[in-house]
């Protein structure tokens, strides 16, 4: 957990990087990076051939362009590469980021499709990303082609910031908002979910009456998972269904937007020695994309 | 005739006694978490100050967001009746009234006599509202009462995400770590609300007098950027947060009249 | 039969309700009629990937998309047809406006 002066931050979530020596770079023929700068985090795959060889997960600083530069640097580190050894790479994120060493940009709603399907494989149809800032409904095809898409980042309610929040009210870690909100017996009414800064006061208020943490948390979860829920069932939900970005994490998310839904979302086990990480979903797609585009510009 | 109307503002509950159309009594308490005692207080204080008791009181009209939590209500009336009431009884000139409370915005049009002809209410979002500026107010850790007087002093206004409280908050943060003036922070938090509050008040139609009320109309930052935006004059009433009550009390007044 | 389509919402919904421009960037023959007679100049064009080449496609500017209600109400969208829409020959474009019910 970082300390500020002594002062725990609660909101502030575990950085990560890993490297899967398993796969060589020697037998390598296209290596490939794809960058993704979250307004909240930072992500960097790199993909020996189209399979993810190492990654970084990292929070952004107040200079996109810093950020994507350190989040690539940390992905290459005990790898033994260098910028020159990349065949492609391509940047992503919100807005028109700039990724300084990208070869292009893609926008983030091809890569996360894109990403699912690699991660889970042609049976995705419905995709579920809870950014930082964002939280984004995706249908795709067989090959991670978008279908649909629909978006909101016009209000923190059911982003990763909105989830922050509630973390620091409570002052639990935010790495374990998921699990202490299910430890309720019943599960409650949930807050407003139209605005985090009302759930907030609601929240509040809540805990006056003399409810618990474990309650108020519950009474948030929900909240958030159904505005996140509503954005999916507007695209229309078809399985399977999957969850990406930070929230992926969450269980206490994840079960409460199937439980609503009325779909079990796919389940993403042994991330460490796959490099099937939902949270870099957007890098994976970013990163399969620059094999692709390196590919085309081979056959020219 | 001897009337009261109480609003019951998911912040603040107001209190106004009128006597023949007059206003002789007013109070105001923080709804907290139990607003019907806070509007039980709020009118004890009114009474008080006028020297009357209950009994006096013909009728009483409750209003605002926690309007069915009011106590000792004869009748209530939408925020936007009041609204449009207290609008034409301050200036008999007013045919739009803009209201920006604590957590909602809405705009009125209204013709001579007070009554209400069509509205515009902001969506139930923080940004749009008074909340807006008082989580800003503490991201610069600046006094709610300065943060106008601030505003005025900036020439060009911060780039921030407006959309959002939360994402603003974020913004500023940043923005103060770049060594970004207050000033020009506090210049865009309140350009951001006027965008949003004449966007409202364009979709309405834009009719001339245009009267501010509520809570955020005391404030000068707000209203410097409202005038810029909208281009026109705003008129304000002395102690713009009591306009609710004060139009639920006239109802209030007429309803007691009707029934004599 | 299968349908190839490539569809974004642009908007929100929030408590006053759900306001959409929707484009189905598959069907979008980059032709710009729509953006002549936004009266709002809220559209614009705008490259979007799709298998692997960059299309022109018509989007919603992104200084309107979080107040989108604020934008289209002036053509009346609640009245079933605007400008855009009325444009558009290869149906590509649509508008979602649900308003709740006011108070």
């Amino acid at each position: 957990m970082g300390n500020k002066e002594g002062k725990t931050e609660y909101w502030r979530w575990l950085e990560y990087q890993r490297v899967m020596p398993s796969r060589g770079l020697n037998n390598a023929e296209i290596i490939t990076a794809g960058v993704d700068v979250g307004s909240v985090g930072s992500k960097a795959v790199i993909m020996t051939d189209g399979d993810v060889y190492s990654w970084s997960v990292m929070r952004t600083g107040s200079n996109s362009s810093d950020s994507a530069k350190k989040a690539l640097g940390w992905a290459m580190e005990d790898t033994g590469l260098t910028l020159k050894d990349f065949n492609y790479i391509v940047g992503t994120g919100y807005g028109r980021v700039n990724v300084p060493m990208a070869n292009r940009a893609i926008t983030e709603i091809a890569c996360h499709a894109k990403g699912a399907n690699y991660i889970w494989g042609p049976s995705v149809r419905t995709v579920l990303d809870v950014g930082g800032q964002d939280v984004k409904a995706i249908r795709c095809d067989q090959n991670g082609k978008v279908v649909s898409f629909l978006m909101n980042d016009k209000c923190a309610a059911g982003t990763g910031r909105g989830m922050e929040v509630i973390a620091d009210l409570l002052k639990i870690p935010i790495e374990e908002v998921g699990k202490v909100s299910l430890s309720v017996t019943e599960e409650p009414k949930p807050v407003s979910s139209t605005c985090v800064v009302f759930a907030k006061t609601e929240a509040v208020g809540l805990l006056r009456k003399g409810w618990s943490k474990e309650q108020v948390l519950a009474a948030y979860m929900r909240a958030m998972s159904i505005r996140m829920s509503e954005l999916i069932e507007k695209v229309g939900c078809e399985r399977d269904f999957v969850i990406t970005g930070g929230q992926s994490k969450n269980i206490g998310i994840v079960q409460r937007v199937e439980n609503i839904l009325g779909m079990k979302s796919l389940p993403a086990p042994n991330v460490k020695e796959t490099g099937r990480d939902p949270v870099a979903a957007g890098a994976i797609g970013a990163a399969l994309y620059a094999k692709a585009l390196y590919e085309k510009s081979c056959k020219r | 005739m001897i009337s009261a109307g109480i609003d019951m503002g998911t912040q603040r509950v107001k209190v106004v006694i009128l006597k023949d159309k007059q206003i002789i009594a007013r109070s105001q308490q923080f709804s907290g978490f139990e607003p019907t005692k806070a509007a039980e207080q709020a009118l004890e204080e009114a009474l008080q100050n006028a020297k009357l008791s209950r009994k006096d009181i013909q009728h009483i009209t409750a209003t605002g967001a926690g309007v069915n939590m009011a106590p000792f209500a004869d009748s209530t009336v939408s925020m936007m009746g009041a609204d449009a009431r207290a609008g034409a009884y301050f200036f008999s000139s007013a045919r739009t009234v803009i209201d920006v409370g604590a957590e909602e915005a809405r705009a009125v049009n209204c013709n001579e006599k007070g009554v209400m002809l069509d509205f515009v209410v902001n969506a139930r979002c923080a940004a749009g509202a008074g909340t807006f500026i008082e989580a800003m107010a503490r991201a610069l850790e600046v006094e709610l009462e300065d943060m106008g007087s601030l505003s005025l002093k900036a020439e060009r206004a911060s780039p921030i995400n407006a959309s959002c409280v939360i994402f603003a908050e974020s913004d500023v943060v940043s923005l103060i770590h770049r060594e970004e003036p207050k000033t020009e922070i506090a210049r865009a938090i309140f350009d951001a609300m006027a965008e949003r509050v004449s966007s409202m008040v364009y979709r309405l139609g834009i009719n001339p007098d245009i009267v501010l009320v509520g809570g955020v109309a005391k404030d000068v930052g707000f209203v410097a950027s409202l005038k810029r935006r909208l281009g026109t004059e705003i008129l304000i009433p002395e102690e713009p947060w009591f306009a609710g009550a004060v139009g639920a009390a006239l109802i209030a007044a007429k309803r007691a009249g009707r029934r004599q | 039969m299968r349908v190839i389509q490539v569809i974004t919402y642009y908007g929100y919904r929030d408590g006053s309700g759900e306001y959409y421009i929707v484009v189905d960037a598959e069907r979008c023959n980059s032709c710009g009629d729509c953006t002549k007679v936004c009266p709002q100049d809220a559209l614009k064009m705008e490259s979007m990937f799709i298998d692997l080449e960059d299309k022109l496609v018509v989007a919603v500017a992104e200084e309107h998309r979080k107040k989108l209600s604020y934008t289209c109400s002036p053509c009346k969208p609640e009245s079933g047809d605007v400008p855009c829409v009325q444009a558009c020959d290869q149906e590509a474009i649509t508008c979602i406006w649900n308003p709740m019910n006011r108070k």
